[in-house]
């Protein structure tokens, strides 16, 4: 249904733009209806970039989004605007997406200004209504109130429920649980399962590994805007082949095992653009040589539905 | 014993009234131990560790006696508090990155801050040395201004600051919350370093995250809406948690390997009480799964078993009768 190719996004950055930034390095993958993808990364992987692109936040620099065949770079006017029904994203801070001089059901008031300005109030009530008691919020409790007066996992909810009023068929979801306390954190994970269970698609992005096996049957990996590893969830999580991907799974905070003795390798600034393996300063297989620093390495198939881009496996 | 805390309560000033957000807290944290401190966000946690270092405005000292290593700490007077502010007792903020004085570089602000405390920069250059080595920063970032610094490098470099003058106690508020994996577990590992080399005697580490704390503390206090709920070694509260909240909490958590289409876990209904006004008795009541009439009395925070303190009256009811 949403499908990425080769998709590129390079900001100019230092003093009058005279460096470049590669924050996503041709990156392509697909979703299809009613599935959960995760994208996983350390901070500066580029995933909230990919989200941006997805929503057209920002432009991309190279390569293409398509929405069910169309490419949503050209859209333009009526069909751009049917695009955001469709698709829909919801943030990382529920604070700071709300004005705190309104009430907090004006996110609702600009979705009927903007796309169902024919409804008329009653029924547009209704499909609010019906819309909270979606995300498991009660209409009574929640209307009419200011930002401060809720909870963030209400407020995050809310939004999810203003995303719904829209028949959205594809949600990108920016780290939406990482602000929120433990025991509502599961609340909201769950809702987004039950949606997926009703046909939406959903792009989660996290760092949080263990989330994102919960509720994903497919995940990419990004390492510095480029994919490291690919596939079913099961795979990538039973047997990470990449080294990145290992060294991610290690950090992983459990409660069945501690961590293993041994420090993960500190994160490094490489001074330019390589041309090679991206994570080359970080490797720590004893394989790694010359070649890995000049030539990039393509995504191999390890097994259905597993890729990983590491030449020395 | 290196700090003491006794019926401490600290309560927030509003126009409405008082906030209870600390309301009676009593519990120790002995030499060497790392404690975890974990909660819901409002349920005091932050209050906590921020009253036993700078309790300032709108927080108000209500009552409570806090000794560490012997000497009671002054709490409720700001000016005095800065005798042992530093130098015993330190905190790492939440925004370690935002931490530092962005208009110094950061020697000289380290410079500065150690003469505001009576204490030469040329006297601990050397040991600053060892610790920059220590956690693998480079000599030369005390030449560099804070904007020069990735965010990764801020946080050691104010660790290392906070420990500086070796505090006997450190609180460490939030530190891995906004970090990814990666640097989680390196921020979490040298916590735990700079205890075993003595840099700190003891520490409690404020966070919401138990799987972080089950790396690397040696106990836990849990706090619900301004109470201590439940206190025992990690092990004990992970795998034998007695207090219902806690049950609930650690079920909530989703670990690897757990798929929603195999478990469906399921949070705690319900929200935490407004402590404006909170409810009289023990305050997890109205969520609580295995409440009786007894939780209207307020359940007093008693020892179990060594090390394992508990406010619930389902627990403690039958640990006093047996």
């Amino acid at each position: 249904m949403l499908k990425l190719e080769n998709l590129s996004k390079v900001y100019k950055v230092g003093t009058f733009g005279g460096q470049e930034l590669r924050a996503v390095s041709e990156v392509s993958f697909e979703a299809a209806d009613g599935e959960v993808i995760s994208l996983i990364g350390e901070s500066g992987s580029g995933k909230s970039t990919i989200g941006k692109l997805i929503l057209r936040l920002i432009t991309p620099t190279g390569g293409r989004i398509t929405f069910d065949g169309v490419d949503v770079g050209g859209l333009k006017g009526a069909a751009f605007k049917e695009y955001y029904r469709r698709v829909q994203g919801v943030f990382q801070d529920p604070f700071s997406s709300y004005n705190p001089i309104f009430k907090a059901d004006r996110v609702f008031h600009n979705v009927r200004q903007e796309f169902f300005p024919r409804v008329p109030p009653a029924e547009w009530h209704d499909k609010v209504c019906r819309s909270l008691e979606a995300v498991g919020l009660n209409p009574e409790h929640v209307l009419n109130k200011f930002p401060h007066q809720l909870s963030g996992g209400q407020l995050q909810r809310f939004l999810i429920a203003r995303a719904l009023l829209l028949d959205i068929r594809f949600l990108v979801a920016d780290e939406i649980i990482s602000m929120l306390d433990a025991s509502t954190r599961i609340d909201v994970l769950n809702l987004l399962a039950d949606l997926k269970a009703r046909g939406l698609s959903i792009l989660f992005i996290t760092h949080d590994l263990s989330l994102a096996n919960y509720i994903s049957e497919r995940a990419v990996i990004l390492y510095r805007g480029c994919v490291a590893e690919m596939g079913a969830t099961g795979k990538i999580f039973e047997q990470p082949q990449h080294p990145y991907t290992r060294m991610l799974m290690a950090s992983v905070p459990r409660l069945d095992k501690k961590w293993s003795v041994g420090e993960p390798a500190p994160k490094v600034v490489p001074a330019k653009l390589t041309a090679g393996c991206v994570y080359f300063d970080r490797c720590p297989l004893p394989a790694k040589d010359a070649d890995c620093a000049v030539t990039r390495p393509p995504l191999i198939e390890v097994s259905p539905d597993h890729r990983v881009a590491c030449s020395k496996l | 014993m290196s700090l003491q805390v006794d019926n401490l309560r600290v309560y927030y000033q509003t126009l409405r009234g008082d906030v209870k957000a600390l309301d009676g807290a009593t519990f120790a944290v002995a030499d060497d131990e790392i404690m975890g401190l974990a909660g819901e966000s409002g349920c005091g946690k932050t209050t906590l560790g921020h009253s036993l270092i700078r309790l300032a405005a709108p927080m108000r000292y209500v009552e409570g006696r806090v000794t560490l290593d012997g000497d009671e700490l002054p709490v409720w007077d700001s000016a005095r508090m800065n005798e042992f502010r530093f130098k015993r007792v330190s905190i790492i903020p939440q925004y370690a990155m935002n931490a530092l004085n962005p208009t110094r570089k950061i020697g000289r602000m380290i410079a500065e801050l150690l003469e505001s405390r009576g204490v030469t920069y040329k006297s601990i250059e050397p040991e600053l040395r060892r610790r920059l080595d220590l956690v693998k920063l480079v000599h030369s970032v005390l030449d560099l201004y804070p904007i020069e610094l990735s965010g990764g490098m801020k946080q050691r470099m104010v660790m290392v600051i906070s420990t500086l003058l070796d505090p006997s106690l450190l609180i460490a508020d939030e530190i891995t919350s906004a970090l990814d994996v990666s640097s989680q577990k390196a921020v979490a590992e040298m916590l735990v370093e700079f205890r075993n080399r003595g840099f700190v005697k003891s520490m409690i580490v404020v966070t919401h995250d138990i799987s972080v704390l089950y790396q690397i503390a040696d106990t836990i206090l849990i706090m619900y809406a301004g109470k201590l709920a439940e206190k025992a070694p990690t092990e004990t509260i992970i795998h034998a948690p007695r207090h219902p909240y806690t049950r609930l909490l650690i079920s909530s958590l989703p670990e690897i390997g757990v798929k929603y289409a195999d478990t469906r876990l399921t949070g705690i209904p319900g929200n935490p009480p407004l402590l404006l006004a909170p409810p009289i008795g023990c305050r997890f009541r109205e969520r609580c799964p295995v409440a009786f009439d007894k939780c209207r009395e307020e359940p007093p925070f008693i020892e179990i078993a060594p090390g394992h303190f508990i406010a619930c009256w389902q627990e403690s009811g039958t640990h006093a009768q047996a």
